[in-house]
Order: C-alpha cells, then structure tokens, then sequence
C-alpha cells in the first residue's frame, strides 16, 4: 500500500497547476469567489467563456469522454488530480447535464447522428442542457413518472408536467424520461428523449428557492411534438440508460475537493474573525469542531481513494460509492452552517446583489454567496436521490437487508 | 409548582393566537413583507389597540405589568406567526431600557408613543469586532459642554431602517472591554451626523449599519447611571434572549405539526411518506427537540419572573442552547423531509427555517451561551 502520487503524476499536477493559474487566475477566483448569485441566466461571464475555449483548445475540456469525442486518455488518478486542482482553483464547469451526465448516454447508446449533432456542442459549453427527471408526483420513487409520450407517425407528442428542472430557463433543450407503456413493470416502459426547448407546447414557470435564488423550474408539456430521430436506443429501455447515467459519474460526487476549499476558508473567517480581543479561531470550543469535521473529511477523501483505485484496477465502483453522497453532503452542509455561524451578526444582512456592486459589501465580502451556499446547499441531501434513498441502496445491496 | 395560566395570561395568549391565525396567514405576511417598511404599521397600530405594546410596562407608566411569562405568551405566537412587525427591538428591547432605568421625562417623551404605536425603537448594541460580547465597544461618547458627543459605528441594528429612536450602547470611560465605562443613549433618528445604511435580513426583516459621526446628545439622553449600563444591557438583553428562543418554540410547533401533515399526505413508493419508519423516527426526533425547548422555555420564563439573578440568567442562557441546537435540527429536517418543496420560497417551511437559523446567532449563539451557563455555578 501506499498513499503518495508518483513522479509522473505529480509532474502531471504541475501542468494542470499552471494551466489553471494561467486561464482562470486568483484575481477572476476572488471576484467570483464574492458574488452573490440570484439568478443562473444565459450565456457565461466574458472570462467564463474564455476558460472554456482554453479548455477545448487544450483537449482538456471532458476528461471523462472517449477520446474519439474530446475526451482524454488519463488514468483515473489523473482524472482526481484534475478534479481536486479544478476545484482548488475555484474554476466554473461545464453545464453538468450536458457534460457529465446525458454525453455519456450518448456516446453509449445514442445514434451516430444524435453523437455527431449533440456531443461538440455539449464540449464546447454551446448547448446547454436541462434534465426532466422529477415530477410533482414522482421524486424519490422517480419510476412512478407520468409524463406520456404517444407515437404519432414520425413523431412522438409529449404531455406532463416535470418538475426542479435546473436551469430549464436557460436551457436550449432537455434529456426527459417519459412513459411510453403503461403495462408491465413500471420501470419497463420509460424512455429517453430529447426534446428542443423551443419547441411548442413548452411552458417554464419559475420555481424561486430560499433566498430568492431562481435556478429551478417547473416545465409543462402540452401536446409537444418530438421527431422520433431524438429518441435515445431503444423505446421503454430509457430507464436502464437513466440508471446507467447515474452510476457512470462517480468521482466528484462526495465534493471532496469543494469541501476542503469551504474548510480552509472558514479557517480563514475564524482567525480574522475577533473574539474577546483574539479570533474565532483561539476559541476551543469552535476549533474542536471545525477539527472533527476536518477528520471526518479526511475519511471521505481516503473512502473516495479507494472507490477510485477499485476503477482503476478494473473494478466498477460498487453500491459503497453511495457513503460518497450521504457523508460528502453531511459534510459541506456542516461547514456551510459553520460559516454562517462564524460570521455571527455579519451572517444576517441579505441585500441583493446590486445594492453590493453599487455600495460595497456589508461586514463580510463573502457573506452573500456563503448564505446562498448554505440556503441552497440544503437541497444536496435531497436531489440525485435523497440521503434516505442512499441508505436504503446501501442497506439493500451492500448489508443484504 | 403551577404550569397553568392565569385568566388574564389565558386571555392574553388567546388574543394573540386568534390575531395569528386570522390575519396574519403566510400569504398575508408576504403581503405586509412587501410594503415599504418590511412590515404593516396598521398591524402595528392593531396591536396598539389590543394593548400587546403596553404589556411590560407598569400601570404607572400606562403599561399592564406584565413579565417574563407574558412576554413569553406573546412572543410563542408571534414565532409561530413569523411576525414581522418590530416588537422585539421596539417593545422588549428600546421599552426595556425605558421602563427600567428612564427618567420620567425620557418614559413621557417615549415610552408613551410606544405605547400608543406611534414611535418606533431600535436598539444599537453589536460592533463589528464584538461579536456576542455586549461590553467590547469601541463606539465612544464624549462628555462635551452640557451633553456628549457619539462617535463609532453599530453593526446589524435591527429594525433601524423604521427605527424613530434609537438607544446606543458607547464607552464613556475605560478600555475597549471593561466592564465598567459603559454608558446608554436615546439618541433620535434625525440626529445630526448619524447615518444608516440598510438591508434586508435573510429571515425577511430590517436592519442597518448605522454610523455616528460627532453626533451630539443632551446630557438628558443619558439612560440611568453613566459609566454603570452593563448590568442593564444584560438584564435587557435577557428578556430579549427569552423572547426570541420563545419564537424560535413557536416556529419549531409550526415545522414538525406541518411535517407530520404533508407526510400523510406525500406519497411515494404507493404509501405516505409518513409510513416509513425512518422517517416516523426523525419526526419523533423533531417532537421531542420542540418539547425539550418548551421546557426549558418555561424554566426560563418562570425564574425571570422570580427575580433578575444568576439562576435566572442561567437558564435563560440554558435555554437558549436548547433552542439553538433544537432549532437548528428542526428546520433542517422539516426542510429535508419536505424534499425540493420544502426548499422553495412559495412554502413557509423554509421561512421558518431560515428564522430558526438566524435565532440561534441572535443575543449569542449556542457556544457563547454554553461558556455562559457554566459560569454560572
């Protein structure tokens, strides 16, 4: 056994290192780093947009891809350097629905036609994507889904209602599961469709979440006509590639990388925080705290090592990959209420982010967009599948209960 | 030993829920969250009218004299309510200095209109660099000819944006965290040289930074002895402790009772939610936070009403664990067993969240009222 990276991968580090330091330098992390975000809207940040084309020109856009589509040759060790230093620097990513978890459907399962059309766009970050999983009546038991797709000629015309859809408002089209049977195993008769978000029939309504963020929503379909070219494999079988998807990207899950950044900056708040004439930092009762959590973390980023070496050596990562979720959530939520609570009073003010660009801060430049962390980052033990849903994985396939 | 209320508590407490449950609904709070104060002065002008403004105050003063358990009566509705109207920082918090320690030209000019509705108070205590502890100030005022001269600045003042008056904490003598030195001010509004800049609270409230720059008070602006307020401020800001961990009781009765419906309602995998006994157990878990704090609600408010002293103040800071840690659990878990619903601005669990959350920093947070507690041996 042993725990350090070796030559080659630490020279590996060095060039992602100053890759990094080079297209999204500390000043853009710093501004970034303080703003408040109320509304996800369209198109990227001038500096955004030019990380990502640095990104395509260097290949290093979808390290997880197939070569043949962009993707890299790294070995999984290489895939975690590069998202630990990604997270390090704070950098933006690509729309995850696109990026990370519709290509790899269809670069397993999509039409050569659907590949060439969907997959460069995706990389390029030109075409942004919306997943229409949930419904009102179906969130944790996603199977009970509703929405009907009925073949019609060339067509399939869609109605229902999906719901949460993240970043539907800014999205150019939708993966969406729909029920095409209704006889047999619930599971049996979903399938995967793509559908262009300027199609008629779609209705967004906005979903405001606490703190007035809008990044979710609430999408209708009525009578919305989908060329049957867009289906995905074969029709009834969208549940087997959803479920694929959701087991494909494993790495990352536990926001290791996230979580260690959220650490040090409340290391950071504590000890410029003043208490009693010394700092947050010198009160033993604080550090026990922000110490237990550390080593708590510590456990995940090794538990997250060895899921990772099992891959490397062959392996899939098993139903144990669900402790990622469950503990790496528990975790950031923590440090996102330790933050607040370190900011004492300075955690109250909640002005927009306008009066802040015109006015300065209030107390603390950061503590806008740490209350947002925190307000939005209660939804991390309830979407991908709830923490209790996690558990029931875990005690079903890893305890045999 | 006796845990039920007299007629005039009953009456009280009655009068109060009815006004919750008939005029002040989720969606009719949003309306008054709208208007230009954040809150409704015809709200404010009702509870003028129903007497809630003069309750702590002694019938000389033109009050009811009531105490800690009234106090606790009202502001276990007003939580449960999510009331926006500013009676902590107006009544418990400005009228507390006044009744205790006003001049009877300082209760005439302003006791009276809070009172009567027409005045609304702020009290000006945190600083940017003292955190929970009330006695490190560096805001001074300076003894100048017939009055004082204020300087510094005062951080997250609650209802300032609306405040008529505002009372301020300042050095008058010694360093930065003596005990002694530490003197209290009424200082108007519209005075010259003080400045506010003001925002919206996350839990839907008011407050400002507010900035005294040579601002000039008469020495009749002075509340009780100078150099002597930290015993008053203490004293203070412990009704204001119970009466915001009170809130924090009433909204926590509001989240698990509305968990405990929408899981009878919720269903998935062809049953309520509610049928899954892992989550039967979190509500269990929720339940018996809500009674622990009511407990030591009580405990609190009971002693209070005993006599201001160390078993007082012990369980006010008692309390105010309880109700930070409680809080903190339940609004956590009555938005996760919510799910994506419970996340949204449209429901009122997440207000109650974020209240609940904002609770447990307000008057010190659970480690600064755990050091309290065990000072207190």
């Amino acid at each position: 056994m042993e725990l350090k990276l070796r030559e080659d991968d630490l020279a590996f580090q060095r060039e992602v290192r100053e890759f990094l330091d080079r297209h999204w330098p500390e000043d853009v992390r710093e501004a970034r780093r303080n703003t408040g975000r109320f509304e996800e809207s369209k198109g990227e940040a001038p500096e955004v947009r030019r990380f990502f084309d640095a990104l395509n020109e260097r290949g290093w856009a979808v390290p997880n891809w197939p070569q043949e589509w962009g993707g890299t040759d790294w070995t999984p060790t290489q895939k975690y350097i590069w998202d630990k230093e990604t997270a390090r620097a704070e950098c933006p990513q690509l729309s995850a629905f696109g990026a990370r978890m519709l290509a790899p459907v269809l670069y397993t399962w999509g039409s050569d036609e659907q590949k060439e059309h969907f997959l460069p766009a995706i990389r390029e970050q030109k075409m942004i994507w919306c997943q229409g999983y949930s419904e009102p009546g179906a969130g944790s038991d996603l199977a009970a889904l509703s929405t009907r797709a009925v073949r019609d000629g060339d067509d399939y015309v869609v109605n229902g209602t999906k719901i949460w859809t993240s970043g539907a408002h800014v999205a150019d089209w939708m993966f969406c599961l729909v029920r095409t049977a209704t006889d047999g195993k619930r599971q049996e008769g979903i399938s995967f469709l793509l559908i262009d978000m300027k199609s008629p029939g779609i209705t967004v309504n906005p979903i405001h979440l606490l703190g007035g963020i809008h990044s979710v929503n609430e999408v209708e379909l009525k009578d919305v006509r989908v060329p049957a070219k867009n289906l995905v494999g074969e029709e009834n079988k969208g549940w087997t590639y959803a479920k694929g998807l959701l087991t494909h990207e494993r790495t990352g899950i536990a926001g290791v990388a996230r979580s260690e950044m959220t650490l040090a900056r409340l290391k950071k708040v504590a000890t410029e925080t003043s208490v009693d004439g010394g700092s947050l930092w010198d009160d033993a009762d604080f550090r026990r705290r922000v110490i237990e959590l550390e080593i708590d973390l510590e456990a995940l980023a090794m538990t997250e090592l060895r899921v990772l070496s099992q891959v490397e050596q062959g392996g899939a990562p098993g139903p144990e990959s669900s402790i990622l979720k469950i503990r790496g959530t528990e975790i950031s939520q923590t440090l996102q209420v330790m933050q607040i609570e370190a900011f004492g009073y300075y955690g109250m003010p909640y002005p927009d982010q306008t009066l802040i660009d015109n006015e300065g801060p209030i107390g603390e430049p950061f503590a806008l967009a740490a209350m947002q962390a925190m307000l939005y980052g209660r939804a991390s033990t309830i979407f991908g599948g709830s923490n209790e849903i996690q558990k029931n994985i875990i005690s079903k396939a890893v305890l045999g209960l | 030993m006796d845990f039920s209320l007299s007629d005039e508590q009953s009456l009280l407490k009655d009068s109060v829920e009815r006004f919750i449950q008939n005029d002040y609904d989720f969606d009719k709070r949003r309306k008054v969250m709208a208007e230009e104060d954040g809150f409704s002065r015809k709200n404010w002008q009702q509870f003028a009218e129903l007497g809630w403004l003069a309750i702590p105050f002694s019938e000389e003063d033109g009050g009811f004299g009531g105490g800690a358990i009234e106090l606790m009566l009202i502001m276990e509705q007003i939580g449960r309510g999510l009331v926006v109207e500013p009676y902590l920082p107006t009544v418990v918090l400005a009228g507390g200095f006044l009744r205790r320690a006003g001049s009877s030209a300082q209760k005439e000019q302003y006791l009276a209109s809070i009172i009567d509705g027409s005045k609304l108070g702020a009290f000006a205590f945190a600083e940017p660099q003292g955190r929970f502890n009330l006695a490190d100030l560096t805001t001074t005022a300076k003894a100048e000819g017939e009055g004082f001269t204020l300087n510094g600045h005062k951080c997250v003042v609650l209802n300032g944006p609306s405040a008529d008056f505002f009372v301020v904490s300042a050095r008058t003598a010694g360093d930065q965290r003596d005990a002694k030195g530490i003197s209290l001010f009424l200082v108007d509004a519209d005075a010259k040289g003080l400045s506010r800049r003001d925002y919206p609270t996350v839990d839907g409230l008011r407050g400002s930074e507010v900035m005294l720059e040579n601002v000039k008070v008469g020495k009749d602006a002075l509340i009780g002895d100078k150099d002597a307020a930290l015993p008053l401020i203490e004293a203070v800001i412990d009704d204001a402790t119970l009466a915001v961990g009170c809130e924090a009781v009433g909204g926590m009765e509001v989240l698990y009772k509305a968990t405990v419906e929408y899981s009878k309602q919720r269903v998935q995998f062809g049953q309520p939610i509610g049928k899954f006994q892992v989550l039967q157990h979190r509500m269990v878990d929720m339940f018996m936070e809500y009674e622990q704090s009511k407990s030591l609600m009580y405990m609190a408010a009971m002693r209070l009403d005993e006599g201001y002293n160390d078993a007082a103040k012990r369980a006010v800071s008692g309390f105010k664990v309880q109700v930070g840690k409680s809080g903190r659990f339940v609004g956590q878990q009555a938005v996760q067993l919510h799910g994506g619903m419970g996340m949204t601005e449209e429901l009122s669990v997440g207000h109650y969240f974020k209240r609940l959350t904002m609770i447990d920093t307000l008057f010190g947070n659970v480690d600064f009222h755990l050091k309290r507690y065990g000072s207190f041996e």
